[in-house]
């Protein structure tokens, strides 16, 4: 018996959850169709996810195709069923892929797997991401280099902590619906061990009572805890530095692992900052999303360098 | 004291001699790591105590994970009391890179001297005190403690303390009985 799992017709990071929440009490191994037939829309952390949706389970999974065919067009040009062909059946109409230049893409759908798709994925974006945060979205010139910073360290933890390959994706959209204004959206998702396999696999992890996914999420986002940070006291800086970002540019950050959910909401959006007992799904899925700048120019942490200061507080101060 | 040989170090001829030739970014920590490493080895042949400047002016992108495998873990070898002798410096740190480069500093508890067209700046965790003294070695320096101790208004005890830390930290350095930054011309003032 095959089960069908209806894709939401607006795929984003909430409605993604009607999809796990389907499949999360389907048992490993049983045919599954993956029904995106109605689908009009999807966010790169739909389109990821659902790739990752294809890497957590053992039996090959069908996928039935968007009908619209300005959604399949879309789709093709993120390189969505280029991954997907080699993950799903796919059935229905695909078109041919086309050139991402001048669309709203910008990175396609990437595979992540070690250190050099890192740099390959950063050294590509930045011209294109110059002219959209900047040209585009008015924003400072100096979120370049913080974007890119920001695009490699979450990717970095594919690499370092999923235990296999994962998925980054970047695309600007107009945000209607919650912001009225552009956003630049990363998604970066993978299939693999989750926050909470990663740091329990540190040799002073100590388990508590609480201990589970919304922990787990709490330490690695809030308090830069790694499963390296035993020995080397420089680890867990990449979501720390993310977060800083996140604060400079009023940017909102969520990082869905395991069956937990935290989310840095900014004033724009209204989202709670943890959400549990979600449904099960490997790996960690990371959206970050950078809206348009509107009225005065961003303040910067400084104008030019140098800019030396003290960060200990005042004479005195402890280092 | 001699001065102490000067030794330059393109980061970004030393990333595409010994990463990728294609590579122009410093990101990911297994490409900060091999960096490092390469630095440190051109460093161990030139053999005596030297002032090594790394320069980051061709680097268009520094993320914190090859900023802690580079600047952070480069200072602390030299800040380690069985560390190498001399100095590390930094050139062509700018704007984008101060925010993963601060970041380090503040999470080590470091600090580090950036040169920018002849002017110091010292970037890093340390105390007003600890600024306040060495921004006036390098306005004033070569100084002693004792001149530095009346011109700032600071007990002499004060003072020594701050500059044996300073030195200590690699970010100021000794000539004879007088202190100057890292990097300066001795004997200018």
């Amino acid at each position: 018996m095959t089960t069908v799992i209806s894709v939401p017709p607006s795929l984003d990071e909430q409605t993604f959850e009607q999809v796990l929440e389907q499949i999360a009490p389907i048992p490993d191994g049983q045919k599954i169709l993956v029904d995106a037939r109605h689908v009009r829309w999807a966010s790169p952390y739909g389109l990821t996810g659902l790739l990752c949706l294809a890497q957590s389970r053992s039996e090959r999974m069908a996928f039935a195709v968007p009908e619209a065919p300005e959604t399949c067009s879309y789709w093709s040009r993120t390189a969505f069923f280029r991954h997907a062909d080699e993950l799903f059946d796919l059935h229905g109409t695909v078109p041919r892929a086309r050139d991402t230049h001048g669309s709203d893409v910008l990175l396609e759908i990437t595979p992540i797997v070690q250190s050099d798709d890192v740099h390959g994925v950063v050294g590509r974006i930045q011209q294109k991401a110059a002219e959209i945060l900047h040209g585009q979205l008015g924003l400072d010139t100096a979120i370049t280099g913080a974007f890119g910073m920001t695009l490699s360290e979450a990717c970095q933890n594919i690499v370092e902590h999923a235990g296999q390959g994962g998925w980054v994706a970047v695309q600007t959209y107009n945000y209607q619906r919650r912001l009225g204004r552009r956003v630049v959206v990363i998604a970066v998702c993978d299939a693999g061990i989750g926050f909470r396999r990663s740091l329990e696999s540190a040799p002073n992890h100590r388990r508590s009572d609480r201990w589970g996914d919304a922990m787990a999420l709490d330490e690695a986002v809030m308090r830069a805890v790694s499963r390296f940070r035993h020995g080397d006291a420089g680890r867990g800086q990449g979501l720390a530095g993310i977060r800083r970002f996140i604060g400079r540019w009023k940017a909102k950050l969520s990082v869905r692992s395991g069956t937990a959910r935290i989310a840095l909401v900014p004033e724009w959006d209204d989202d709670v900052p943890m959400t549990e007992a979600l449904a099960p799904f490997p790996g960690a899925q990371v959206q970050i999303t950078i809206p348009e700048h509107i009225g005065e120019p961003t303040p910067r942490a400084s104008s030019a360098v140098p800019r030396p200061r003290s960060r200990t507080g005042g004479p005195g101060g402890a280092r | 004291m001699m001065a102490h040989p000067t030794h330059h170090i393109d980061v970004s001829s030393v990333l595409r001699g010994t990463v990728c030739d294609l590579y122009s970014n410093l990101v990911t920590r297994p490409t900060g790591a091999a960096v490092r490493t390469a630095i440190e080895q051109q460093v161990a042949e030139i053999g005596a105590p030297a002032v090594t400047t790394i320069d980051f002016s061709q680097v268009m992108l520094l993320d914190f994970s090859c900023a802690d495998e580079i600047v952070a873990k480069l200072l602390l070898r030299y800040a380690h009391p069985d560390g190498p002798d001399g100095y590390v410096l930094f050139r062509g740190i700018h704007e984008g890179h101060l925010d993963p480069v601060e970041a380090v500093l503040e999470r080590h508890a470091l600090a580090l001297v950036a040169w920018y067209d002849g002017h110091a700046e010292l970037f890093g965790a340390v105390t007003d005190e600890e600024r306040l003294v060495w921004e006036y070695v390098r306005d004033a320096g070569p100084v002693n403690n004792a001149e530095m101790a009346q011109a700032l208004g600071l007990p002499l005890s004060d003072v020594d303390v701050l500059v044996h830390q300073l030195c200590g930290r690699r970010v100021l350095m000794r000539q004879a009985t007088r202190v100057l930054i890292p990097g300066s011309t001795p004997g200018r003032h």
